[in-house]
């Protein structure tokens, strides 16, 4: 034995004994949350809770399974983990409508182990979860809501802690009528929407933006969820003979109404085009021969990082993703991830404390942040979308026959 | 006379008599500025009108399952609008697969048969499990039970349907046969497809009258739903004739299911709802246990929901009126009821059975 082991041993003995006599190592002062509203604290071997807000059932259960997947493939991109701790998904149906989503917000809003949500997909979900989901402090992020009034500062609507991916309708809905008016060079418009907030705000913008560069718009009309028959209200639109009929609505009722088109006499040769709430691979499935020619405003991304997502998602659920806001999805939960990893204060004895102000407040502050979807940056109201990522589409025989998705017809600017 | 309807005359019966006469005032104000503004042809209104009753056939044919059901065991079969619905998803199912082989194109005839088969089976089969397993053994409990029992089978075949089949909706195939449009001279153009719809619902609706009036079941159809009891004392089997009522009226049901898919080319898992409130709608419409009364109440819904709207609203410069469709539908079930409190043709109160 070398003199040197003995010293060692020496030392630590005599460093023990010191150690026993003080009674262990002092304790540092316990986290004290200093956070404005609260803090979120997850044990050492507890893991980081988010949860989703997702139609992921019903008719518009495409647009929800696309979002879930990338945010699980976004999970998985960390290995599912973050700063030590282990990622836990869990979620809510927020079934497209407004009582789906309250029932959701109440849900999620009662749970104060939720540090953050991604959601809702469709705009009235969001109008009705926001007040919960801020009263309990939480972020939410929503891959595709695009009415307006969520990120108007000025509108009840509007709630702290709510950003989004998606582009706001205002942008969608004014492309849409540059599109018709400039490019298809038509003159006449006519809209129909079915009450969502989604809807209604978008062909409010396209008849607006379309009477503004001069444009006529015959008749805005209206149908309901869960009708079938199209046929009266569009002989009441072929009175006034448009050139373009503009429904920005959802599935099924767009179906239907690019199905009976072809039908109603004075109709047989006006264009047809609605937005990304019938961006999906079933929507030119359930309407058939009618989806021939349409126009789709929605989601574009292009790019490398993009290609290797499409290749986790083949490689994960096998196919490509059925709805157009995957990437959108993904990007907010690669945005709340950093965000938490901004913020998240880890104590001596490992449990991490989320400031929910301050993961608010590091949301408001992303800036340039690289995702799929461009350059993201988030201003005060909570829009975070670049614009950048939306095209037109025009579907054909193909995407009838089961391909999807279409390849895209005109990006605005060009 | 006068003197008693007088004393009779309550507050209550005053209010619904302005609500009655307010409508009734609205609707024709709002039809005679809609006429006068003249944005409409007599090609749109004829356009309207055969819209509203292809619709309506449909209607009707659901509403004769209600009906049929209800003047018998006096219950509302909720899952009716099931029935519909697993008969017209079938059809699906043999639809696509014919229209892909490209024997629906050389044979329509023979393919829109195996459709109606194939449906009208399902349909039926459905029903028969529905009474046997649902509905039989809880024929001497209270009335409420069968109804709800009623709403809970519902759940249970929209749910099993989207568990077997998934959520998505589904387009049926487009028939070549029934493309297109004949001409009737002028500016009048008929969908063959809704004058199928409207032949096939008749000729439905018109082999179901006879049967029920000239058949050996048929009479004694109608005399289980006059009284069960006397009509057992007579040696009728009264299990077997509620039976085959269930099977009558899911015959229609499928019927109606193949001619609604062709018509809208789409079916889904929660399609028959709707169509099934509106058809029990119609029912009441008519007179609910009343045959005529709901063929009658189907056409005059799917009237009200096709020309209403623009014949009513859209001279009072209402924005948009199809969005109030429904309302105007349900505005009129009000109106009838008002005046006539057991339907167009229904039975009067004091011979009523319920």
């Amino acid at each position: 034995m070398s003199k040197r082991f003995h010293l060692t041993l020496i030392t630590l003995v005599i460093g023990a004994l010191v150690v026993a006599a003080c009674g262990g190592t002092p304790t540092p002062a316990p986290f004290a949350c200093t956070d404005a509203i609260g803090c979120v604290d997850i044990a050492p071997d507890a893991p980081i809770h988010i949860a989703y807000a997702l139609t992921v059932s019903g008719a518009t259960a495409t647009l929800g399974e696309d979002s879930k997947g990338a945010i699980e493939i976004a999970i998985d991109d960390k290995g599912g983990e973050l700063l030590g701790h282990k990622i836990e998904l869990t979620g809510e149906d927020t079934l497209c409508n407004a009582e789906g989503g309250q029932a959701a917000g109440t849900k999620l809003a009662a749970d104060p182990t939720i540090v953050g949500i991604v959601g809702t997909n469709c705009s009235s979900e969001a109008r009705a979860a926001m007040p919960q989901i801020s009263g309990a402090g939480m972020v939410m992020i929503s891959p595709s809501n695009t009415n307006p009034d969520l990120t108007n500062p000025d509108h009840p609507d509007h709630h702290p802690g709510y950003f989004r991916t998606a582009h706001n309708d205002l942008f969608q809905g004014r492309v849409a009528a540059e599109f018709a008016y400039n490019e298809l060079g038509v003159k006449t418009a006519a809209t129909i929407h079915d009450g969502s907030p989604y809807a209604e705000s978008l062909q409010k913008v396209f008849a607006n933006v379309f009477r503004e560069l001069g444009g006529t718009i015959t008749t805005q009309e209206a149908v309901n969820v869960g009708d079938t028959d199209m046929k009266p209200v569009l002989t009441k639109i072929a009175t006034g003979a448009p050139e373009i009929i503009y429904f920005p609505i959802f599935e099924p009722e767009g179906d239907l109404i690019a199905a009976q088109m072809d039908e109603v006499a004075g109709l047989e040769n006006t264009i047809k085009m609605g937005a990304d709430g019938l961006f999906a691979d079933t929507f030119p499935e359930g309407t058939g021969d009618g989806a021939v020619g349409m126009y789709l405003s929605g989601p574009y991304v292009a790019g490398g990082p993009y290609d290797e997502f499409l290749a986790k998602w083949k490689t994960k659920f096998g196919g490509v993703p059925p709805s157009g806001f995957h990437a959108h999805a993904y990007d907010a939960t690669n945005m709340l991830f950093a965000a938490i990893e901004k913020v998240a204060v880890k104590d001596a004895d490992g449990t991490l404390h989320i400031g929910r102000q301050a993961l608010r407040d590091a949301m408001y502050a992303t800036k340039d942040y690289n995702g799929l979807t461009g350059k993201l940056t988030c201003d005060a109201n909570g829009d975070c979308a670049t614009g950048e990522a939306l095209g037109v589409f025009k579907l054909t025989e193909a995407e009838v026959g089961g391909a999807w998705p279409p390849p895209v017809f005109w990006q605005p600017g060009q | 006379m006068l003197r008693r309807t007088l004393e009779r005359f309550t507050l209550t019966d005053l209010f619904m008599w302005l609500v009655g006469g307010s409508i009734i005032l609205l609707v024709v104000v709002g039809s005679v500025a809609t006429l006068r503004a003249g944005n409409y042809t007599a090609r749109h209104w004829f356009d309207f009108v055969v819209f509203g009753i292809a619709q309506g056939s449909v209607y009707a044919l659901i509403a004769l399952g209600y009906t049929l059901v209800y003047g018998i065991l006096r219950m509302i079969n909720f899952a009716h609008s099931e029935v519909f619905m697993s008969g017209a998803f079938t059809g699906y199912f043999i639809a696509n697969s014919m229209s892909r082989s490209g024997f629906l194109d050389r044979n329509p005839i023979i393919g829109l048969l195996a459709i109606f088969a194939v449906a009208i089976t399902t349909s039926v089969t459905v029903a028969v499990l529905l009474e046997r397993i649902a509905y039989r053994p809880l024929r001497r409990s209270p009335r409420l039970v069968p109804l709800i029992t009623a709403i809970g089978a519902s759940f249970f075949l929209q749910y099993t349907f989207r568990g077997l089949y998934g959520s998505q909706n589904r387009a049926y195939p487009e028939v070549d046969a029934l493309d297109g449009a004949w001409s009737l001279g002028g500016e009048f153009v008929i969908q063959k497809i809704q004058v199928l719809v409207i032949v096939a619902a008749a000729l439905f609706m018109f082999g179901l009258y006879m049967f029920v009036q000239r058949t050996r079941t048929g009479k004694a159809m109608r005399a289980v739903s006059e009284d069960k009891d006397t009509a057992a004392l007579m040696g009728i089997d009264v299990d077997a004739i509620i039976v085959r009522t269930f099977i009558l009226g899911a015959a229609l049901a499928g019927a109606a299911g193949v001619l609604y898919a062709l018509m809208f080319r789409q079916v889904n898992f929660f399609m028959g709802f709707i169509p099934g409130i509106k058809a029990f709608t119609a029912a009441v419409l008519g007179g609910i246990g009343n045959i005529p009364g709901a063929m009658l109440g189907g056409l005059f819904l799917g009237l009200f929901e096709s020309v209403g709207p623009t014949l009513f609203l859209d001279g009072l410069g209402i924005p948009a009126p199809y969005q109030l469709k429904d309302v105007i539908a349900f505005t009129m079930l009000v109106l009838v009821l008002i005046y006539r409190p057991t339907g167009i043709l229904g039975e009067r109160l004091a011979t009523a059975k319920a």
